[in-house]
């Protein structure tokens, strides 16, 4: 396949978007990643083009027979464009390592995606196999339970590398045992603007959970999303390392809800105008870098989140997030956009979306 | 993304602001380079001290004692141990056999912990196949009398040390 048809997949693949999830308003998503090797070939960094080729093959006849994968898609993202492999990364289905968009190394030959939208299998990554699932909201234990059946169903159709003593064998040390890595995508506006977001992620750190930006492993944070995991991977079972993290994270959650309502208390005044004028600049502006955006949407999100904005959808904020994005705008665009043409289109989209939504407002029901 | 300015490679995750003589200077490395500088991070004080590690790879120090088939390389993919130091990845799944105790011990600082929990995976066999290539490892109860020799050693109770030696002998 040379084309990138994203239509192929139901909802595009981001169905996780329509904050449908538990506590969707702070926890955008939930992601559950297991790394799995064959236990008979070379690690994928180390092995030949004809290897990778094999183990390709041998995944994808596992993966295809595995229930869940019955009416999946293919992507061969070695022979996508840079721009569609972008595409796929933005959209969270494929990391950046397997886009081949790192600095210095390309495309591996032999990397793909086999998904059925919710959830997919990265081939040729660090790890032969990089199973993952995305759910909307703060939802381990269901994202878990959908993964852990189709691992099963794999490892009896291709050999696992395993150890007794070391668990699941990965690539790299710090993923072997369990080879699980649970992530939560997590908007925290409330403790950055109270200053006690750097006491929590400190204390995080403290309790064995790592914090990433936005896509993960290298990557800055941006309005005010951070994505939180489990540091470590063995030693543990995986229902220990899912319960600690949903532990810590609901106490994350609970301290977001209490900077928030001290917000709302000692500032209200203060907090109503950084939320408007998001709003108002995002409506109306002509020309918005992704970082600007990324920022604003922020404000916005925490103004629905505190009641401020009634009516706007969280769906339409998430939706926001993926869409404005370089290589989706110029997806819809149909050609590659450069400044100043970027920032330009990206602003048209986003009034677009903002007028769709408010057109879409009932003119009663309004909350408060 | 910064990338490390040490490897060039990986992402900067450190960022190293050093004061000497009022003099300011900054340095943005990745774990692994941080670590083989010798930068100390909350991360890497609780669970990252693959400095120690590498460095003590090097030196030869305060390592395991490695055996003959340690020294060299991985006889299914030809991974040295240079290898995984340059690059922080391992060749193929028997790289964590050929080099077991190296391993444990970085197993041990990254993770707190070598030994996986969890239900042991049993790899299927097609009619007629031979065995994986990876042999699946000690048995559980030789991993945990290993374990309980170590601590035996380290809290210095060499009694129960030599009967612990001699049971995992006569199981070996």
């Amino acid at each position: 396949m040379s084309e990138l048809d994203l239509e192929l997949l139901p909802d595009g693949g981001v169905s996780w978007l329509d904050a449908s999830g538990p506590d969707a308003h702070i926890v955008l998503s939930t992601r559950i990643r297991l790394a799995r090797n064959l236990g008979d070939t070379r690690f994928t960094p180390r092995a030949t083009d004809p290897e990778r080729e094999r183990i390709l093959e041998r995944v994808l006849d596992a993966g295809r027979a595995a229930a869940p994968m019955a009416d999946a898609t293919v992507f061969r993202v070695d022979r996508l464009s840079r721009l569609e492999r972008q595409l796929l990364h933005e959209r969270h289905l494929i990391s950046k390592e397997l886009a081949g968009l790192e600095d210095r190394q390309g495309v591996r030959h032999g990397a793909a995606l086999l998904t059925n939208g919710a959830m997919g299998v990265m081939i040729n990554e660090e790890d032969h196999l990089r199973l993952q699932v995305l759910h909307s909201g703060f939802a381990p234990g269901p994202a878990y339970q959908s993964m852990a059946r189709f691992e099963r169903d794999l490892g009896t159709r291709v050999p696992f590398a395993f150890h007794r003593e070391f668990g699941y064998l990965t690539s790299c040390p710090t993923n072997a045992g369990t080879g699980l890595r649970a992530s939560v995508l997590i908007h925290l506006p409330g403790l950055v603007l109270t200053k006690e977001i750097a006491k929590v992620l400190q204390g995080l750190t403290q309790v064995g959970l790592t914090f990433r930006g936005l896509y993960g492993e290298g990557s800055e944070v941006v309005g005010n999303f951070f994505q939180l995991s489990n540091q470590t991977t063995l030693g543990k079972s995986d229902d220990e390392l899912l319960d600690h993290l949903s532990k810590i994270v609901r106490q994350v959650i609970a301290y977001e809800e209490q900077a928030r309502d001290v917000l709302r208390r000692n500032a209200p005044t203060v907090i109503a105008d950084k939320v408007w004028r998001a709003y108002g600049l995002l409506r109306y502006a002509r020309s918005l870098s992704f970082e600007e955006t990324m920022n604003l949407l922020s404000g916005v999100r925490l103004g629905v989140g505190l009641n401020l904005i009634a009516d706007l959808s969280v769906y339409t904020l998430n939706k926001l997030l993926i869409f404005t994005q370089p290589a989706h705008l110029a997806q819809r665009a149909e050609r590659a956009l450069t400044d100043p043409d970027l920032p330009v289109i990206r602003a048209t989209y986003v009034r677009k979306l903002l007028e769709d939504d408010a057109g879409r407002r009932p003119e009663t029901g309004r909350r408060a | 993304m910064t990338r490390c300015e040490h490897c060039g490679e990986r992402p900067a995750s450190i960022h190293l602001t050093t004061i000497v003589d009022n003099a300011v200077t900054e340095q943005h490395l990745c774990e692994v380079c941080a670590a083989e500088k010798g930068v100390q991070t909350e991360a890497s004080v609780a669970k990252y001290p693959l400095g120690d590690f590498l460095a003590s790879m090097g030196k030869g120090a305060a390592a395991p004692p490695a055996t003959g088939r340690e020294a060299g390389k991985c006889d299914a993919c030809g991974a040295t141990l240079q290898d995984f130091r340059d690059t922080g990845r391992l060749g193929c799944p028997r790289c964590y056999l050929t080099f077991e105790a190296h391993l444990r011990t970085l197993l041990r600082r990254i993770h707190g912990a070598s030994l996986h929990v969890g239900e042991p995976y049993v790899a299927p066999l097609p009619a007629g196949a031979l065995p994986a290539a990876v042999p699946a490892g000690p048995e559980p109860a030789l991993v945990e009398l290993r374990d309980q020799l170590r601590r035996a050693v380290e809290s210095e109770h060499f009694e129960l040390a030599a009967r612990l030696r001699d049971q995992i002998r006569a199981m070996e």
